[in-house]
């Protein structure tokens, strides 16, 4: 069998995404800790921890592929699962707080005593430890996904119903969230963390270990995304994406295929949302604003939506003019650059960055291969398979 | 009616008194029909006269509102999904070519194979050396053995049309519905369909819905003729298309 072109192709931007996140993933945090600050090649802390966010949207933006680009699930209410890992792993770093808070609690975190709450409501036990927290980072979204996407999936809603029904499911759990009496710090959310693990969230040391894990997080993400879409179940997940009842007809329960990759999806995020909440020192309802899981979206668009790399990369870039135009007199204006950015992308790159560039290169080969096999032909007479135009 | 002790019929397939309407309008009216093992039966009729319909309820998309659909005699197939249905060895080919375009010839022939198709099953999947000769055999079959790595987006209408045969029996089913084969086929394609059908019905059960008179003339099996969901006449070619009430409809009054 003969491997087809264009996972080799994959194969090859693959090996190349690694070896430069792991890198990044190094020697940031090396340069950051071991040149003297003011050097040249030193990278501040503040860049470290913008970058760190980056490597936690780049995971989120993988998982919204890996079913968007992949199974034609279109989630428009990912952020919500982001965010759930975020309050657990809030919940862990309010708890570490101690008695170091501004009430002196050595249970209750600030905003219960100053809400008057006699006890620390069952739902908070165990956050205390670590392993729990980190255990309920991967259970709460990816329970939550399993429910919805039992109900969503059994009873076959599809296409823009579904991505409605997402977009009420964040929404949702924001207003949820930004209530007083639900336990979770209302629009306040959790906020003045101290440490991790015993280590100062604010430390040079403790910023560039975190970023380092994201970057590994991200690497992990993105090799098991590409182990599912390689093996035979990413083919009868692009064939579901394609012909979904030509699937069922050949007897693969489309259901069951959507309800793991679903929730693969959102354990994903949910890691991304834990590791990105001790980065940015603070979660609120706000991230479950729809209009967040809706930018996220955008960035698996505008990078190349079913290539992975493109998803991570594209996360990055429009993060990265984010960052640059909100802070320039700009500001004002950057989500009509946004919402022009998607336009743009869908009429001139509908593929995404990656896409484009992929096609370009393919039909590159595609010629050399002509080429070669019209001179093969001369010699043996026989010639290959031609790709299509 | 749907408790069934044993076997109650020889018939691969037997449907009787099936009743469909949609919105107040009757798809499928007391239709009434049975396949036996290794039959192949052509189904014809204008259009409306419920073919399509009838192969939706036989592969579980539509749900009858009355009537009794067995498979092999035991199964009652309006009480299964189409997933189950499949399992159980229904395969179908769809009017218009549905392939899964994005992947290769080889690719579409190995969703189709009826190997395990649950998560954990095509998660951990190995190629192993029987599968790609069952492939092997069908791209054979099928004469497209020299295109197996092209996308199949890329195949011309008929080619299409013959791989989405070519996987019906990578799924290797009992019975094979065929709906419209040489739609948009050239006279040599549609003999080739012919010939390769009439192949296939040495080990399989065969039903086949087409327009084309002289492909059905080819074939040269027993017809069943459908109008308003309901069967109108049933015999040879020459039989039924000297039928006059046949004639009445296909012509108008």
């Amino acid at each position: 069998m003969t491997p087809h072109v264009l996972t080799r192709s994959l194969d090859r931007s693959a090996t190349i995404f690694l070896v430069v996140v792991a890198a990044l993933g190094v020697l940031i945090p090396l340069s950051n800790l071991l040149l003297p600050a003011g050097s040249m090649f030193q990278v501040p802390t503040y860049l470290v921890a913008l970058f760190g966010k980056y490597a936690c949207y780049a995971i989120l933006a993988l998982s919204i592929d890996l079913i968007w680009g992949y199974c034609g699930i279109l989630s428009l209410g990912h952020g919500a699962f982001f965010a759930l890992g975020g309050y657990a792993m809030g919940m862990y770093l309010m708890r570490q707080i101690g008695s170091r808070g501004v009430y002196g609690n050595p249970i209750l975190p600030d905003f219960m005593v100053f809400l008057n709450y006699p006890s620390l409501p069952w739902y908070w036990y165990g956050f205390d430890m670590f392993w729990f927290a980190a255990l309920m980072v991967l259970v709460v979204p990816g329970l939550l996904a399993f429910c919805f996407g039992w109900l969503a999936f059994r009873s076959r809603v599809t296409g823009v119903y579904l991505s409605i029904i997402t977009q009420a499911m964040t929404y949702a759990l924001l207003l949820a969230f930004f209530r007083n009496d639900f336990g979770f710090g209302g629009n306040n959310g959790l906020t003045d963390f101290k440490d991790i693990l015993g280590f100062n969230v604010q430390a040079d040391g403790t910023r560039a270990a975190l970023f380092a894990l994201s970057c590994l997080a991200l690497i992990l993400a993105f090799l098991i995304c590409r182990a599912v879409v390689t093996s035979k179940l990413g083919k009868v997940l692009i064939a579901i994406r394609d012909a979904e009842s030509r699937t069922r007809f050949l007897g693969y329960r489309v259901e069951s295929y959507k309800l793991f990759v679903f929730t693969l999806s959102a354990c994903m995020a949910g890691v991304a949302g834990a590791l990105y909440v001790p980065q940015v020192g603070i979660i609120n309802p706000g991230e479950f604003a729809p209009g967040n899981s809706i930018e996220a979206v955008i960035w698996v668009a505008v990078g190349g939506r079913g290539t992975l790399v493109g998803a991570a990369l594209g996360a990055v870039v429009v993060n990265y003019a984010k960052t640059v135009f909100t802070s320039g007199p700009l500001a004002p204006y950057w989500l009509f650059m946004l919402g022009a950015l998607f336009i743009l992308v869908t009429l001139l790159l509908p593929k995404g960055i990656i896409g484009t560039f992929n096609a370009w290169w393919e039909g590159r080969k595609a010629k050399q291969v002509t080429a070669n096999a019209e001179s093969a032909d001369l010699e043996d007479g026989v010639g290959e398979p031609k790709p299509a135009e | 009616m749907s408790v069934m002790e044993g076997r109650t019929t020889s018939a691969l397939l037997y449907l009787d008194g099936v009743h469909v309407s949609f919105d107040g309008f009757h798809a499928i009216n007391n239709l009434s029909l049975t396949l036996e093992p290794g039959e192949m039966r052509a189904i014809i009729g204008p259009n409306g006269a419920g073919k399509t319909t009838m192969m939706d309820i036989i592969t579980g998309k539509t749900k009858p509102d009355e009537g009794t659909v067995l498979f092999d005699g035991m199964t009652d197939l309006t009480r299964l999904d189409e997933t189950r249905i499949a399992e159980l060895g229904i395969g179908r080919k769809f009017q218009k070519p549905t392939v899964f375009e994005s992947q290769t010839i080889e690719d579409n022939l190995l969703l189709a194979l009826n190997v395990d198709h649950s998560v954990k099953g095509t998660l951990f999947w190995r190629g192993s050396r029987d599968e790609s000769e069952r492939i092997d055999r069908v791209l054979e079959t099928i004469r497209l053995t020299d295109a197996r790595n092209r996308l199949a987006g890329s195949l011309s209408h008929g080619q299409k049309q013959w791989l989405e045969i070519g996987m019906l029996l990578a799924q290797d089913p009992k019975l094979l519905l065929v709906d419209e084969p040489v739609a948009g086929m050239t006279d040599v394609e549609t003999h080739q369909t012919a010939e390769l059908l009439k192949e296939i019905n040495k080990e399989k059960t065969v039903m086949v819905v087409e327009h084309d008179m002289t492909f059905v003339r080819e074939l040269g099996v027993k017809v069943t003729c459908l109008h308003e969901g309901t069967v109108l006449a049933e015999g040879t070619i020459d039989q039924v298309s000297s039928n006059e009430r046949v004639i009445e409809v296909y012509l108008g009054r």
